[in-house]
């Protein structure tokens, strides 16, 4: 025990409580004007794609406009559907993950159970990272060349896959590790200590915890993959088809590129239906980031 | 009963000067069957060294403790009787771990077949987020146990003292327990696989002090049937529940290594060492 110092130190003390307290409120203020500020821009644009869109996409005896969903594109915008674009999508969108979930979640677990922590590994880890922000043409351009042209795939719905599967992967692997990393340490050693082996241990008690983390990944990979439009072009995803896709190496269109279509069209009837097709898109991502809510909520466990 | 005084040369720490005590260890020998025979156990962390040639005979079928303050190596050393330093990239062991003929250390020996015979009760009571029943059962499975399951499961909770309270709900999550439960929870799973040797470090700290006597006498019970090895910082838990005590201290360099060994009683009556009375006496840590 040593004996206690006297407190008898100089100074002076300014507490300006109140001044702390309004600096702590403008702080809150600036926050509170920040989301306003991002609030009004996204509801502005919904509410114009909604009052030009709406009217095409919904129609009101029959709730859901069945000829826009059920037609394929016409020179005549009245006639102009979406189904070529809606099944075109989906279709890529389920080879996409098909592809893409496998690979990401396997680099991810070796990433984070098995490789050794080195120079190596973090170099690997910084490039993943990096690749996550490298413009979405670039991966077209890879695809052009490695897909459509050397492996002669052509204008196919699977050339586009793989060259979604490419740009999405990077998103699914630093998720996968994440939901790896939020497996506490104690469950691994839980089951080494049991006589596990590594694979026992990964397989049986830290899968089973990280799974719902994955899927939730993926699914947000999925919402940026359902509006990528630029490497689409770029490895030739047609912008009138009047037909669906019957294997993967079939061509095919999606939906942010028929509605780039018609945008583009100098009539204002076609600005109409592409307002109709943006609606659609944004519903189609609001259904899916809500199911990667409600399976982030479902799968969550409480350590 | 001998005594054995050995005298150790710290090369390194006597050129810096470092160290400010005499490097002798006072190491009972056992009149004991032995479970485990330590031989010049010394880890590294990388360069550093956290563990100086640790030699001390384990009793089969005995509570051993180990004490001493923070950052003495304890937890390191109990880690090495299921090589659970292996887990550690930069973690290196060297001397001699003798397990019924075999050293633990070895290269040849699997550590995945080390830790079936060789149990561990961690400090923060760890269940699966499964049911108890899955908790018990993942020794077993993982093991490739054929048989009846079923009665496994129950034999492994009544002997950690909880069948009685979970038996009818075996199918809820071990989460769902209170922190003394889930710990005897990790108990009958460590049980469950039929280990010879019991770890268990500072299994109690993260418990009340009800709990804890549960946890106590369950070490007691299960003592009769397992070698039980296990780290505290609880002096008072070290003297009511173990047969031998290893006092392990950490020198100016952070290096630990063992003051003292022998019969629980004698440790903490009339211990030959001076550290180890400054230690028990409150002095330390």
């Amino acid at each position: 025990m040593s004996d206690a110092a006297p407190m008898s130190v100089e100074g002076e003390w300014r507490p300006k409580v109140a001044l702390r307290i309004w600096i702590g409120r403008l702080f809150v203020g600036a926050c509170v004007l920040a989301i306003v500020v991002s609030l009004l821009l996204l509801g502005a644009l919904i509410i114009d794609v909604a009052l030009d869109g709406a009217a095409r996409l919904f129609n009101l005896p029959t709730i859901l406009d069945v000829g826009f969903l059920t037609n394929f594109p016409s020179r005549f915008p009245a006639r102009a559907g979406v189904y070529a674009g809606v099944i075109g999508t989906l279709y890529m969108m389920a080879l996409t993950a098909a592809i893409a979930f496998p690979l990401g979640v396997g680099a991810a677990i070796y990433l984070e159970e098995y490789a050794r922590p080195n120079w190596f590994l973090r170099f690997i880890q910084i490039n993943i990272s990096n690749l996550a922000g490298v413009p979405s043409i670039v991966y077209g351009l890879l695809g052009l060349q490695l897909f459509v042209r050397t492996m002669e795939l052509e204008r196919s719905v699977l050339a586009a896959a793989l060259t979604m599967a490419l740009l999405v992967m990077p998103i699914i692997i630093v998720s996968a590790q994440e939901s790896l990393r939020a497996v506490p340490p104690s469950m691994r050693e839980g089951a080494y200590a049991l006589g596990a082996t590594r694979w026992q241990m990964v397989r049986h008690s830290v899968l089973p915890y990280a799974l719902g983390g994955m899927m939730t990944g993926n699914i947000l990979a999925m919402s940026r993959a359902i509006g990528e439009t630029a490497p689409l072009i770029i490895v030739g995803a047609l912008t009138f088809v009047a037909f669906l896709p019957q294997d993967p190496l079939d061509p095919y269109t999606v939906l942010p590129i028929q509605i780039f279509n018609w945008i583009s069209r100098p009539q204002a009837d076609f600005q109409q239906v592409a307002a109709a097709g943006i609606l659609l898109l944004l519903i189609m991502l609001l259904v899916m980031n809500s199911a990667a809510i409600v399976l982030r909520q479902r799968t969550r466990v409480r350590w | 009963m001998t005594v054995e005084r050995s005298t150790q040369q710290d090369d390194a720490a006597s050129l810096r000067g470092a160290i400010d005590q005499p490097q002798a260890s006072v190491i009972h020998k056992l009149d004991e069957e032995l479970a485990l025979e330590l031989r010049d156990v010394s880890v590294y962390y990388g360069r550093f060294q956290a563990l100086d040639s640790i030699s001390l005979d384990i009793a089969k079928r005995k509570v051993t403790a180990l004490i001493g303050p923070s950052g003495c190596g304890k937890s390191t050393l109990l880690r090495c009787f299921n090589r659970m330093n292996d887990l550690i990239p930069s973690a290196r062991m060297s001397g001699v771990i003798d397990y019924e003929g075999e050293n633990i250390l070895g290269d040849e020996v699997d550590a995945v077949d080390i830790r079936r015979r060789v149990g561990m009760v961690f400090q923060k009571p760890n269940p699966f987020p499964k049911s108890i029943y899955a908790n018990v059962a993942f020794g077993p499975r993982v093991n490739g146990f054929k048989g009846d399951l079923d009665a496994l499961v129950e034999a492994s909770l009544r002997r950690a003292a909880l069948w009685d309270e979970v038996h009818d709900i075996l199918k809820t999550s071990g989460l769902a327990l209170s922190g003394g439960q889930q710990q005897r929870l990790c108990i009958a799973r460590a049980i469950a696989v039929q280990p010879d040797i019991i770890l268990m470090d500072e299994p109690a700290s993260a418990l009340d002090p009800i709990a804890t006597l549960k946890i106590e006498d369950l070490m007691r019970e299960l003592a009769e049937q397992y070698t039980i090895i296990v780290v505290t910082h609880n002096m008072q838990q070290a003297a009511r529940v173990s047969d031998y005590t290893a006092f392990l201290l950490a020198g100016q360099d952070r290096t630990g290594r063992l003051v003292e060994y022998g019969p629980t009683g004698t440790i903490f009556t009339t211990p030959q060492e001076k550290r180890t009375e400054d230690y028990i006496t409150g002095r330390y840590g």
